[in-house]
């Protein structure tokens, strides 16, 4: 069982060590408006190397610009915008009125105490709650997309009350 | 290019089975179910002993013992059967078949069950493998089989064999010769790779099927194909999507303008039930014909509804919706009708998973600051927790509904997959080769 086990292992290496470096040039032009965390380190195994793409995952204090926060956080199973949150949102709005030109996704995050298809869905439920509270700010609807990672990209990889409160959040990510 | 690392699965389909008749043999009497029955229902603490011994092998080489360790490893880890030490062994292995079992000698050490066997060679390069099993306390013969097959198949025949012995010793169908898709994990929570991994339910013959560049989550088998639906990330678009697990191929399934997830195959395999995000804050159960492409929506409520699985009938739907406040378990009509909360214990329920028996749904629940993994009646009736830890997530069932399979996360952030029996006993590690999560069961074999 070992044998067979470790013979396909290593064609995987093989494999990703192959397509690692392709997939890494595409990405880096494709992603180019994400974070430097967000390319990722790889595996922890030292084995798998894959690229990262498309999250925000493990940055804790982004901003738009000076005095944007890029994110607001939310309460435990809720997408309801917090007073914080509206003041956050507020400075992004006008940020983004006075840049017609700029597309925005917003992420929408959960903690890791619930299960993973719900967590997936109520994401969705807060970054549409992001996106409906700046477009009632007079944000163009058309500009703004949404993408719910659940529970997979933390910001903090921790277990415990302080790591949950920056989980669940909404981030704006300029496209 | 990044999607090809395709299985060679039908390759060792080269195989037929012979029931022995009983003329065949002086000694054998016929199949039986006598004196060894096991009820697995009501949970065993006591394993039934079994004397496996070593297939003897005239092919020139160690496929015959190998077999046998494959077989016992099997049975041991069902729970439910105890493999006797080989050293207490009485009557030499090739003697059992030429002249018979002395039954006498295997009940002086303790046998209830008796299974020998042998290999020999076949024309072309064949193997031909041949078994029996004993009742040793009634002296009778309960199973006699031969298979012919390429050298390269061998466990497929040994878990063939397993689920033979298991399914005339317990009345049950057996469930060894299948595989597990699952989640391979690595990296760092705040950048974990997930890849799409399958392998024997004995943790043989693992392989990755996608590279880890897309965030993939949840896979499911098709109950009737040697098919995956999943979720990926792929190009930052969430979506459903299907795998040939004969072809390797990949791809979407349908084009729909939100995020799709949360797919399962309905019984037939002819159609997934997912769901979709639309208008942003609520999303609702839909289905989809794959040959038609036909989508129908089952559910229409403001609030989240997702967690699609099918009765085995295909009748009934059950699903998780928080559009009582919180997560709670419900059941509809496989139309959309008649939605019905079925949860109504302390705590949040989710995930819940159709047994391929229809007698029971597996969830999880979530109650203070544990998780807990449970079954209940599909009226909501009879709920048991089987297992519980920090976080506890993702039931999959083997194609017989005796056994379980989830993930569990420590509080070291490692996530590993566990077996256990319906009864709450018997959890065991299923061994990955890294950590692992969202396991799924496939059917058996064909």
């Amino acid at each position: 069982m070992y044998q067979s086990w470790r013979k396909s292992w290593l064609t995987a290496l093989a494999v990703l060590l192959t397509t690692g470096f392709l997939l890494t040039a595409c990405d880096s032009t494709a992603d180019k408006a994400n974070d430097a965390n967000a390319n990722g380190t790889g595996a922890n195994t030292g084995a798998a190397t894959a690229p990262f793409s498309f999250d925000n995952g493990g940055t804790t204090t982004g901003q738009l610009a000076q005095d944007v926060p890029d994110r607001v956080f939310f309460a435990l199973d809720s997408s309801e915008i917090s007073a914080d949150g509206r003041a956050t949102l507020g400075k992004q709005a006008e940020w983004l009125k006075s840049r017609p030109n700029l597309n925005i996704t917003v992420e929408g995050h959960c903690d890791e105490r619930g299960t993973r298809e719900y967590n997936l869905a109520l994401g969705e439920r807060r970054a549409t709650a992001v996106k409906n509270y700046l477009v009632s700010l007079g944000v163009s609807e058309a500009k703004i997309n949404t993408i719910s990672y659940g529970k997979e990209r933390p910001a903090v990889d921790g277990h415990d009350e302080a790591a949950w409160a920056q989980n669940r959040r909404g981030v704006t990510v300029v496209q | 290019m990044r999607k090809n690392m395709t299985t060679s699965f039908a390759k060792c389909l080269t195989l037929w089975a012979i029931v022995l008749a009983s003329s065949l043999s002086p000694f054998a009497s016929g199949v039986a179910r006598a004196d060894i029955h096991v009820d697995i229902t009501r949970g065993i603490s006591e394993p039934i002993p079994v004397a496996i011994t070593n297939f003897a092998d005239s092919s020139g080489g160690q496929t015959g013992p190998q077999i046998a360790g494959v077989v016992t490893a099997d049975l041991e880890r069902s729970g439910l059967f105890r493999q006797l030490n080989p050293a207490s062994f009485i009557q030499p292995a090739d003697q059992i078949l030429a002249q018979g079992p002395r039954m006498a000698d295997w009940k002086t050490i303790g046998a209830q069950a008796l299974v020998a066997g042998t290999v020999t060679p076949a024309s072309g390069g064949m193997l031909r493998v041949e078994f029996r099993l004993w009742d040793v306390l009634a002296g009778n013969q309960m199973a006699g089989l031969a298979y012919t097959t390429t050298a390269d198949n061998w466990r497929r025949i040994a878990h063939k064999i397993a689920d033979v012995i298991y399914n005339r010793v317990t009345g049950e169908t057996g469930y060894f010769d299948t595989r597990i898709v699952y989640v391979a994990e690595s990296g760092p929570a705040t950048h974990r790779v997930k890849r799409l991994a399958i392998m024997d339910q004995d943790g043989a013959n693992h392989k990755f099927l996608t590279d880890g560049s897309d965030l993939v989550l949840t896979p499911r088998f098709n109950p009737a194909a040697q098919e995956i639906t999943f979720m990926s990330f792929r190009n930052g678009r969430p979506r459903v999507y299907l795998y040939n697990l004969e072809t390797g191929q990949q791809r979407i399934m349908g084009e729909f303008p939100g995020m799709t997830f949360a797919p399962r195959f309905a019984p037939d395999g002819r159609s997934v039930v997912f769901s979709l995000i639309r208008g942003g804050s609520n999303s609702d159960i839909f289905n989809m014909d794959l040959a038609s492409r036909h989508v129908k929506q089952l559910t229409n409520f403001p609030a989240i509804n997702t967690g699609g699985s099918y009765s085995p009938d295909g009748r009934q739907v059950a699903f998780e919706s928080d559009r009582s406040a919180h997560q709670q378990i419900y059941v509809m009509d496989a139309d959309g009708v008649n939605p019905h909360r079925i949860s109504f214990g302390d705590g949040r329920y989710g995930t819940p998973v159709w047994s391929p028996r229809g007698d029971l749904i597996a969830f999880t629940k979530i109650l203070g600051n544990q998780f807990y993994l449970g079954v209940m009646r599909p009226d909501g009736s009879g709920e048991r927790l089987i297992s519980q830890a920090w976080h506890i997530e993702g039931p999959t069932w083997a194609p017989n509904g005796r056994v379980l399979m989830y993930f569990k996360e420590g509080a070291d952030g490692h996530t590993k997959m566990y077996s256990i029996d319906l009864t709450g006993m018997n959890e065991r590690q299923a061994v990955t080769p890294l950590d692992a999560s969202d396991p799924a069961w496939s059917p058996l074999l064909p």
